[in-house]
C-alpha cells in the first residue's frame, strides 16, 4: 500500500514539475517581448518628439527624422491594400463558393499554400527582375506596393475563406430558396456576414506588410531620401495626380535598418525611435484585429 | 389528373421571372442578361484566384531567367562545391557553401531554441493550462510573430549580443548565436500555435483511455496526445524551419555580412538572405554578374524552402484526414 501511495505521489510531482516548466517556457516568449519593448522605450523615447516625426533624414543624428519614411510607408500601404484586398477577397470567394473540385482548383490551392511559405525576400527578387526591369515600373512606390500586395495575398485569401466557412450552409440555402442568384447570395449575405473575420485577416496582413523590410530593400528602395513624393492633389484640373506612384521612396523599417547598421551610437538611438513608432503601429493594428475578432465571436451566434 | 395543368402554372410563372427551373420556354432577355452577369462575375473571381498562380509563375520564371545567365558564366560544380563567395571582388569566386553554412548554423540555433520551447508551450497550453490562461497567453505569444523583424534585428544586436558576451567572453558584436537565438524566440509562436491546434484536435476519448489506465497528465500528453498529433506537430516544425531559413533582417543586422565557412555559431557569417540584402543596398548595374549572383542565391534559397514547404503540405493533408 505504501508503494501505491509513493507512485501516486511521484506522478503528482511529475505533473507539478511539468506545470512549472510549461509556465517557464511560456514566460520566455512573454518576457522577451517585454524586454524588447523596454529596450526600445529606454533607447528611443528620448528621440520621440514632433521634430523627429517632421524632419528628413540627415547626416547629423540629432537633426535626422522620419518624415519621408513614414509618408513612404503610408503610400506603400495604400497601394498594397488597394491591390491585395480586392484580389484576395475575390480569390477567397471564388475558392470557397464557386470553385468545382477539379485539378485547376487543386492547383490553385496547392499554389497558395506554397506561396504562403515563400520567404519574403524571394518576392523582392521577383519584383526586381519582373516589375522593375521587365515591366519598367522602376524603383517606385507602385513597385513597392505591388510587391507587398503579392506577399500578403495568401494571408488575405486564407482569412476570407475561413470567414466564409464559418457561415452555416442554411443561410445560403435560405437565400437560394427565395430565388437569389449565386452572386446575390454572396453580395447580400456572405460578404456582410463574413466581414468581421475578413477584416481581421486584412488588418493582420497589413500589419505584417508594414514591418516588411527585405523585399523593399531588394527592389532598391532608397535608404536616404530628403524629399516627399508629389502630392496626390493638385491645383490644376483634374486636381488628382498619380505622379506619386512613380516616386522613389523609403519606408520606416528601411530607415531603421539604415540607422541601426551605423557604428555611431547617436544613430542607434534614432533607430530605436523609428522602431518605437513602427512597433506601436504594428501592435495597435494587431490590437484592433483581436478586438474585431473578439466582438464578432461574441455577437454572432448562428 | 386534371389538377396537373393548374399546378404547372406557378412553376412556369416562376421560370418567366428568371428564377431557374428550365421549363422549355425561350428564356426572357432579363434572364439571359442576369445569366451573363453571373458568368462574368464568376470569371472575374476565377481570374483573381488564378492570379496567385501567375505570381508563382512570375517568381519561378524570374529566378530561372536571371540565374540562367549566371550559370552560363559559372559552372554548377563551382557554385555548389566552391568554398569562397566573393562575387563583387575584382577576381570573383562563386562557391555558395559559405552562405549555406551561415544559413544552416543560424537556422539550427533558432530551432534549438524554438522547437523545445514551442513544444513545451504547446503541451502546457493544450493539456495543462486552464482555458482562461490559454485565452490570454495564446494571442500574447502570437504578438511575438507580429513584431517587425527589423526590430528583432535591433534587439539581437543591441540587447542579446551584449547579454551573450557576458556569458561567452570574446564573443564578437556580430555573431550568428545572438541572431539565431532571437530568431528562435520569434518563431516560438509558429511552433506552439500550430502544435497546440494539432494536439487539441486529438479526441478526448484517447486521453480518457489513458487516465483510466492510471496515467497522469504528463504521461498522457507525452505518450498518447503527442504521438497522436505527431504529423501536425511535425508540420509546425517544418514551417519553423522554412521560416528560419528565409528570415532576412535579423541575420542581416546581427550576424554580420561577411561570407564565412564555419559551423561555429559564435563567429560572424553572412547567410544567403543577408547576402542578397547586402548586394541590393549597393547600386549594381542591371545584368552584371553581381546582379545575377543574387538571383542564383535566391534560387538556392527558394529550392531549400520549397522542399520543406512541400513536406509540410503533405503532412498537413495527412493530419487533416486522421480524425
Amino acid at each position: 500500500m505504501s508503494d501505491f501511495k509513493r507512485i501516486i505521489a511521484k506522478r503528482k510531482r511529475q505533473d507539478f514539475i511539468f506545470n512549472i516548466v510549461g509556465i517557464m517556457c511560456t514566460l520566455v516568449g512573454i518576457v522577451t517581448l517585454g524586454a524588447l519593448l523596454t529596450d526600445l522605450l529606454m533607447d528611443g523615447l528620448t528621440r520621440l518628439n514632433w521634430t523627429f516625426l517632421t524632419s528628413f533624414p540627415s547626416r547629423f543624428a540629432a537633426r535626422a527624422g522620419i518624415l519621408s519614411s513614414w509618408v513612404g510607408t503610408l503610400l506603400i500601404m495604400l497601394v498594397t491594400a488597394l491591390t491585395a484586398v480586392p484580389l484576395g477577397v475575390s480569390a477567397g470567394i471564388y475558392l470557397e463558393e464557386y470553385a468545382r473540385k477539379n485539378w485547376v482548383t487543386n492547383l490553385i490551392e496547392i499554389n497558395i499554400a506554397n506561396l504562403a511559405g515563400v520567404p519574403s525576400i524571394i518576392y523582392g527578387l521577383m519584383a526586381l527582375g519582373l516589375l522593375v526591369y521587365q515591366f519598367k515600373l522602376g524603383q517606385s512606390v507602385l513597385t513597392g506596393g505591388l510587391t507587398l500586395a503579392f506577399l500578403i495575398l495568401p494571408i488575405v485569401i486564407v482569412a476570407t475563406r475561413e470567414a466564409l466557412r464559418t457561415i452555416p450552409q442554411g443561410i445560403r440555402e435560405a437565400a437560394y430558396a427565395l430565388g437569389s442568384s449565386k452572386w446575390q447570395v454572396v453580395r447580400h449575405h456572405l460578404l456582410p456576414y463574413s466581414l468581421g473575420g475578413t477584416m481581421t485577416g486584412i488588418i493582420i496582413a497589413l500589419s505584417r506588410a508594414i514591418g516588411e523590410t527585405a523585399p523593399l530593400i531588394t527592389i532598391g528602395a532608397l535608404t536616404f531620401i530628403a524629399f516627399l513624393p508629389p502630392l496626390p492633389v493638385t491645383t490644376q484640373p483634374p486636381f488628382l495626380s498619380i505622379e506619386w506612384l512613380w516616386s522613389p521612396f523609403s519606408v520606416l523599417p528601411i530607415q531603421m535598418f539604415n540607422w541601426v547598421s551605423r557604428p555611431d551610437q547617436d544613430f542607434v538611438v534614432n533607430a530605436a525611435g523609428a522602431g518605437l513608432v513602427l512597433i506601436v503601429v504594428t501592435l495597435l493594428l494587431n490590437a484592433i484585429a483581436i478586438l474585431i475578432r473578439y466582438r464578432v465571436r461574441k455577437r454572432i451566434k448562428w | 389528373m386534371k389538377e396537373i395543368p393548374a399546378l404547372e402554372h406557378p412553376v412556369a410563372a416562376a421560370a418567366d421571372l428568371g428564377m431557374g427551373s428550365p421549363s422549355g420556354n425561350a428564356p426572357s432577355v432579363t434572364k439571359r442578361l442576369s445569366y451573363i452577369k453571373e458568368r462574368f462575375i464568376e470569371v472575374l473571381l476565377f481570374l483573381a484566384a488564378f492570379s496567385s498562380v501567375a505570381i508563382t509563375v512570375g517568381i519561378v520564371g524570374t529566378l530561372l531567367y536571371e540565374s540562367a545567365s549566371f550559370f552560363a558564366y559559372v559552372s554548377l560544380k563551382e557554385f555548389l562545391t566552391g568554398t569562397l563567395w566573393t562575387p563583387l571582388f575584382a577576381s570573383p569566386r562563386f562557391g555558395i557553401l559559405p552562405l549555406i553554412t551561415g544559413t544552416l548554423v543560424t537556422t539550427v540555433v533558432a530551432l534549438v531554441v524554438a522547437l523545445p520551447i514551442g513544444t513545451v508551450v504547446a503541451i502546457y497550453l493544450s493539456e495543462f493550462a486552464p482555458s482562461s490562461v490559454r485565452e490570454i497567453v495564446k494571442p500574447a505569444l502570437e504578438l511575438l510573430s507580429a513584431v517587425p523583424t527589423v526590430v528583432y534585428g535591433y534587439f539581437a544586436l543591441q540587447f542579446m549580443s551584449p547579454l551573450l558576451q557576458k556569458l561567452f567572453p570574446g564573443l564578437p558584436t556580430f555573431n550568428m548565436l545572438s541572431a539565431g537565438v532571437v530568431m528562435g524566440i520569434m518563431i516560438i509562436p509558429y511552433v506552439s500555435s500550430l502544435s497546440e491546434d494539432a494536439m487539441r484536435a486529438v479526441p478526448m476519448s484517447l486521453r480518457e483511455g489513458a487516465y483510466a489506465m492510471g496515467a497522469n497528465r504528463i504521461i498522457t500528453a507525452l505518450k498518447v496526445v503527442y504521438p497522436a498529433a505527431l504529423s501536425g506537430i511535425v508540420a509546425s516544425y517544418i514551417l519553423a524551419i522554412s521560416r528560419a531559413i528565409g528570415e532576412t533582417m535579423i541575420v542581416a543586422i546581427a550576424a554580420g555580412m561577411q561570407p564565412n565557412l564555419t559551423l561555429d555559431p559564435r563567429e560572424p557569417a553572412a547567410t544567403i538572405t543577408a547576402f542578397i540584402v547586402q548586394v541590393s543596398l549597393g547600386d549594381l548595374p542591371h545584368g552584371s554578374i553581381g546582379y545575377q549572383s543574387i538571383f542564383a542565391a535566391g534560387v538556392t534559397l527558394f529550392i531549400m524552402t520549397l522542399i520543406f514547404n512541400i513536406l509540410g503540405y503533405i503532412l498537413r493533408k495527412r493530419f487533416r484526414e486522421v480524425y
